[in-house]
């Protein structure tokens, strides 16, 4: 296989959420974390849900990557069942999950390595590719304990683009990184996103942040985790988080949100 | 540069003032002799060959025994951490075992081996495994469990996973397991030594007993100089570059 082919962009995937649940039993009692969830999500939309701590929302992403199974309902991903993880679905997660143990251009090797049909020198360039498009290019040798906050996210980024997954499923990955960062990242995601043509499934509490990067966005109310209201943000990108356009769909999306979880009574947005 | 000449000078200092103060006429020469008659011994000894042999059977017996306990030791610590089974077995009897100090194998040992090879490399393999097998199984239950499903999203799964993350990943406490390990059969072979004559090779702690018995301290301070610099070797060669490794990956190994 030829690098140029590896390179190319894949077909993006589409994801089919089918009357999931799934509960979790704590001392006391039984949490329904999600309760019979259905989503339809298209080829290349990217998605974000939004909801305060505990409406099941990573729970789904990790159910859609198939880190864990639910207790019933199904997910198919481009009309195949999932229940395992996946190399067409790639995950980033809020704690970087880089590994000490290896370099950053070894943190970008280490998919690559187990994906069949490259040799060790295209592994490279593919590498080399990434490092390039999320701007690390100079820093291929260095620790992961080196780097700040937001370029650990970046490399995180670039594994998990790697070994070009159709679907990126990304539970919270700015949530831990300051504002300044956090910009610079919505700028740069959303040009990979346009670049690489993937699906992106985006978890955050930030609700600005959604209307910001998704094309749509959907929100989670908990106990028991149900999808409650969807928005469509129409506006044309690449979107700045600090414009006033997006100042009322956030404002709008809060309302709903504040409008369900009133009761709650937790903080359910920045 | 500068690092080595402070320890050179501080060195000099100590053996300046053991020669002066053993060359004083307060102590026994023959009890307390100085710097320069333990040279004379370890030139002589070093010469007709009897330390290079002795050295020679000693780190022999210690190496063979050390690397038996890790190839027990390591496989044993990742099915503790990994199997409830080995964990509710394996797991409490190395707990208990390296408790006991490993000397108190020694007569087990003669009684089951008598005066062989055997017998020494018993002890050894005693005193490093049980430690081995804590350490491992402590270092894979304290890897954070978002590393492995990190992995499995990339498509790493069973050996893959053993062989990539998790040992990898418990490094930190792996070289720690070894090095005191290390340690463990160190002292445990010296006390075998020194309590055991074994006809078929004669090691360093023999010759220290031997110099204790002939009233030759010369003899028995050099031999403790041979073991100490054995000690400071093994953890320049074994342990100091995976610690440089570690500390430089990981970020660690700084006071700043």
């Amino acid at each position: 296989m030829s690098i140029e082919h590896e390179l190319k962009n894949v077909a993006p995937e589409r994801i089919e959420v089918d009357r999931i649940s799934k509960s979790f039993t704590t001392k006391h009692h039984v949490v329904s974390a999600l309760d019979s969830i259905s989503l339809k999500i298209s080829e290349g939309e990217f998605v974000c849900l939004v909801g305060p701590s505990g409406c099941g929302k990573s729970t789904l992403l990790n159910i859609i990557a198939g880190l864990e199974q639910p207790d019933s309902g199904s997910v198919l991903a481009n009309g195949e069942p999932v229940d395992a993880p996946g190399r067409d679905r790639m995950v980033m997660f809020q704690e970087h999950a880089l590994f000490p143990w290896l370099d950053v251009m070894g943190n970008v090797m280490f998919g690559l390595k187990l994906k069949p049909g490259l040799n060790d020198r295209e592994r490279l360039e593919v590498a080399e590719y990434y490092l390039h498009l999320v701007g690390l290019e100079k820093f291929h040798h260095s620790n992961i304990h080196e780097l700040s906050g937001g370029m650990k996210q970046r490399v995180a980024l670039a594994r998990a683009l790697a070994p070009n997954p159709r679907v990126l499923l990304m539970d919270e990955p700015f949530a831990a990184l300051d504002a300044l960062t956090r910009e610079q990242l919505y700028g740069d995601i959303q040009k990979i996103w346009e670049a690489r043509r993937k699906t992106i499934i985006f978890v955050t509490h930030n609700v600005r942040e959604a209307a910001c990067l998704g094309d749509r966005v959907i929100l989670f109310s908990p106990n028991p985790g149900r999808i409650r209201k969807e928005f469509a943000v129409t506006l044309p990108r690449p979107r700045d988080i600090n414009s006033v356009e997006l100042a009322h769909y956030s404002t709008e999306i809060t309302a709903a949100l504040k409008g369900f979880t009133a009761g709650v009574g937790r903080e359910a947005s920045e | 540069m500068k690092r080595a000449l402070t320890s050179i000078i501080f060195f000099a200092i100590l053996i300046g003032i053991w020669q002066f103060a053993a060359s004083s006429g307060k102590f026994s020469q023959v009890m307390f002799p100085p710097p320069s008659n333990v040279a004379e011994y370890l030139w002589q000894a070093i010469t007709d060959g009897t330390l290079g042999s002795a050295t020679l059977v000693t780190v022999k017996r210690l190496l063979i025994g050390y690397l038996a306990g890790l190839i027990l030791g390591i496989p044993l610590g990742l099915f503790t951490a990994k199997f409830k089974v080995f964990q509710d077995t394996v797991g409490v009897l190395a707990l208990g075992m390296q408790a006991l100090p490993s000397v108190c194998w020694v007569p087990l040992a003669l009684g089951w081996f008598g005066q062989t090879e055997a017998a020494m490399l018993f002890v050894v393999v005693m005193g490093t495994l049980w430690s081995v097998i804590i350490a491992t199984s402590d270092g894979v239950r304290s890897m954070p469990p978002i590393y492995l499903r990190a992995a499995k999203t990339m498509g790493s799964s069973g050996l893959h996973s053993w062989v990539r993350v998790i040992l990898p990943a418990s490094l930190p406490y792996l070289v720690g397991g070894m090095k005191q390990g290390w340690a463990f059969a160190w002292r445990s072979l010296m006390a075998a030594e020194i309590f055991v004559t074994i006809l078929t090779g004669f090691g360093l702690g023999q010759l220290l007993h031997y110099g204790r018995e002939l009233h030759a301290m010369d003899q028995v301070m050099a031999v403790m100089i041979v073991l100490i610099v054995i000690g400071l070797l093994a953890d320049k060669l074994l342990f100091a570059p995976w610690e440089r490794f570690l500390h430089r990956r990981w970020g660690t190994g700084t006071l700043k």
